[in-house]
């Protein structure tokens, strides 16, 4: 695998954004502000925009100009806990042989950037729970000896697993927190997106 | 539920086309960039001046663009309808205020306001070694147990303060004078909030919660987000009570204080039933021995079309409401200059 492997994957990302832009914003109307859907999708079109005008040598150049075109278009929250992920990534991924390993490496790189902007922990109610079980079970997979495609496969299954979970928890992030108790009985936009992208991931990575 | 129902072009050209309203209509007062949706006071940056800048989601109008200007803000960041904006359009409004004097931002409590303003900061320190110093607003008393939320929300106070700072940093104060001046309005500042209607944001088409005829949302912010209870709707006076005694028994405001007391409407409601709300906050204040030595009544930080109304109240001594008085001209708040 190779950059075109991740070039597909910011692809289908954009996609399966733009088509479930509607269902992120009624995710997000009923705990937030109802921009989560619209906002990915403007940041993903933005990076279609840069994969359309520039060509990269290296999936790690890829993931870094991809992260600051988040940071740059998306705004709220999502902008820098999502550019930072990828910004992250790509930074791990600086002159390493691509392999479910390193990505793996890449992957918990990206994820504690955006603990480290968020302040998240587990079970708050946010993108994190899904992000926590999927690099477990990633990791658990490439341990066992799984080839790239079947661990991401584990990791976007235990992803939409964490994203289902949020729907009880009371908020302790983000603009869903102010809710309080009224924030249970509702799904995480932030987790939804999240199993979004490792679905995606799963598809077109290997 | 019925469809949207706005002035507008094309829901993903609101933002950018009021600004070009705004430009259009203010032209004395302001520059606006409109690559990267900041307006500007039109004679920043001004020698010797700490740099006032703040930022946030549109759909709060007037709030902030509209107090860009003399006596108020150099510079203020829109984003996305309920969006912050991002950290580039923080960091060219932070380098073309900076006189030499530092910069302070003005950030108004909530998750992805206070990420990209801190991205920002660290980008304009690194870059251009700007001193920027922050004051981050949070003086929603509907938010409580704030161990376990993100915090109080920056609401009404934040319209006061860049008032009283504005006023500060244009007779030339230093940046850390400035900051503390902005930390002591928030900390002296409470407020709280109600809806009688959802907003419909463009992009989202339809309303973002259901209130039925009925019914009436307390404790709510400024993004449309759904508050702390629903609650059968009430006569005027009763809802005065239900958002002016948690702000009173907040801080706590006693009697003998002296506050700048604001009703501001959140966007769709008329100032005739505003100033009937402020009737009934001013006798609420009267009975608690708390005199209101300024007012401020109409619609200055909104949630779009929604109508409701928030309750702001800040204990206010000399020298805040000398402040207060000082001249400002801006296209959303204007006298003495």
């Amino acid at each position: 695998m190779g950059v075109d492997s991740f070039v597909s994957w910011l692809r289908d990302v954009a996609g399966s954004l733009h088509d479930n832009a509607a269902y992120l914003t009624e995710l997000d109307s009923a705990i937030g502000d109802a921009d989560h859907g619209a906002n990915m999708d403007r940041g993903f079109q933005a990076v279609v925009g840069l994969l359309d005008e520039t060509s990269f040598d290296s999936a790690d150049e890829l993931l870094k100009k991809a992260g600051m075109t988040l940071v740059s278009k998306v705004g709220g929250a999502s902008g820098p806990l999502y550019g930072t992920f990828f910004l992250r990534f790509g930074t791990a991924l600086a002159g390493v042989d691509l392999t479910p390993e390193t990505i793996g490496k890449g992957l918990h790189a990206g994820v504690e950037g955006v603990l480290a902007r968020g302040k998240a922990e587990l079970g708050d109610k946010t993108m994190y729970d899904a992000w926590a079980p999927a690099l477990d079970a990633y990791d658990a997979a490439v341990a066992g000896g799984s080839e790239l495609g079947t661990a991401l496969t584990a990791a976007a299954e235990a992803a939409a697993k964490g994203r289902d979970a949020t729907i009880p928890l009371v908020a302790r992030k983000g603009r869903a927190s102010y809710l309080g108790e009224r924030s249970a009985g509702h799904q995480d936009p932030g987790a939804t997106s999240t199993t979004l992208i490792l679905e995606s991931a799963a598809r077109t990575l290997p | 539920m019925g469809g949207m129902k706005k002035l507008i072009n094309d829901p993903a050209d609101v933002v950018s086309e009021a600004l070009q309203g705004m430009a259009a209509a203010h032209p004395d007062r302001l520059r606006v960039d409109l690559e990267n949706r900041i307006v500007y006071r039109k004679d920043a940056p001004r020698p010797g001046k700490v740099g006032l800048i703040s930022g946030g989601g549109s759909g709060h109008e007037p709030m902030h663009g509209g107090f860009v200007g003399l006596g108020m803000l150099d510079a203020a960041c829109a984003g996305e309808v309920f969006t912050s904006p991002v950290p580039d359009q923080m960091m060219a409004a932070t380098k073309a205020v900076d006189a030499g004097a530092g910069v302070l931002h003005i950030v108004k409590n909530y998750t992805g306001d206070v990420m990209n303003f801190e991205m920002a900061a660290e980008l304009a320190a690194a870059d251009a070694g700007t001193e920027v110093l922050s004051v981050v607003t949070n003086d929603d008393v509907a938010v409580q147990d704030s161990l376990y939320t993100a915090g109080r929300r920056g609401v009404g106070v934040t319209v006061l303060l860049e008032k009283i700072v504005g006023a500060a940093a244009e007779e030339g104060r230093p940046l850390q004078e400035v900051a503390d001046l902005a930390k002591k309005v928030n900390d002296n500042g409470r407020s709280m909030g109600m809806a009688l209607t959802s907003c419909t944001v463009p992009a989202a088409g339809k309303p973002t919660f259901e209130l039925a005829e009925n019914e009436m949302e307390v404790g709510i912010g400024i993004h449309g987000e759904p508050g702390r209870q629903r609650l059968p709707l009430a006569p005027a006076r009763d809802i005065a009570a239900m958002l002016v005694d948690p702000v009173v028994s907040d801080l706590p405001y006693q009697q003998g204080d002296s506050v700048i007391a604001f009703v501001n409407s959140m966007g769709g409601t008329p100032l005739l039933e505003l100033y009937l709300m402020y009737n009934e906050v001013a006798q609420l204040l009267d009975r608690a021995g708390i005199t209101v030595a300024r007012s401020l009544v109409g619609n200055y930080i909104t949630s779009l079309e929604m109508a409701g109304c928030s309750v702001t109240l800040l204990k206010a001594d000399d020298e805040l409401v000398r402040l207060w008085d000082a001249p400002v001209n801006t296209p959303g708040l204007r006298w003495g200059a």
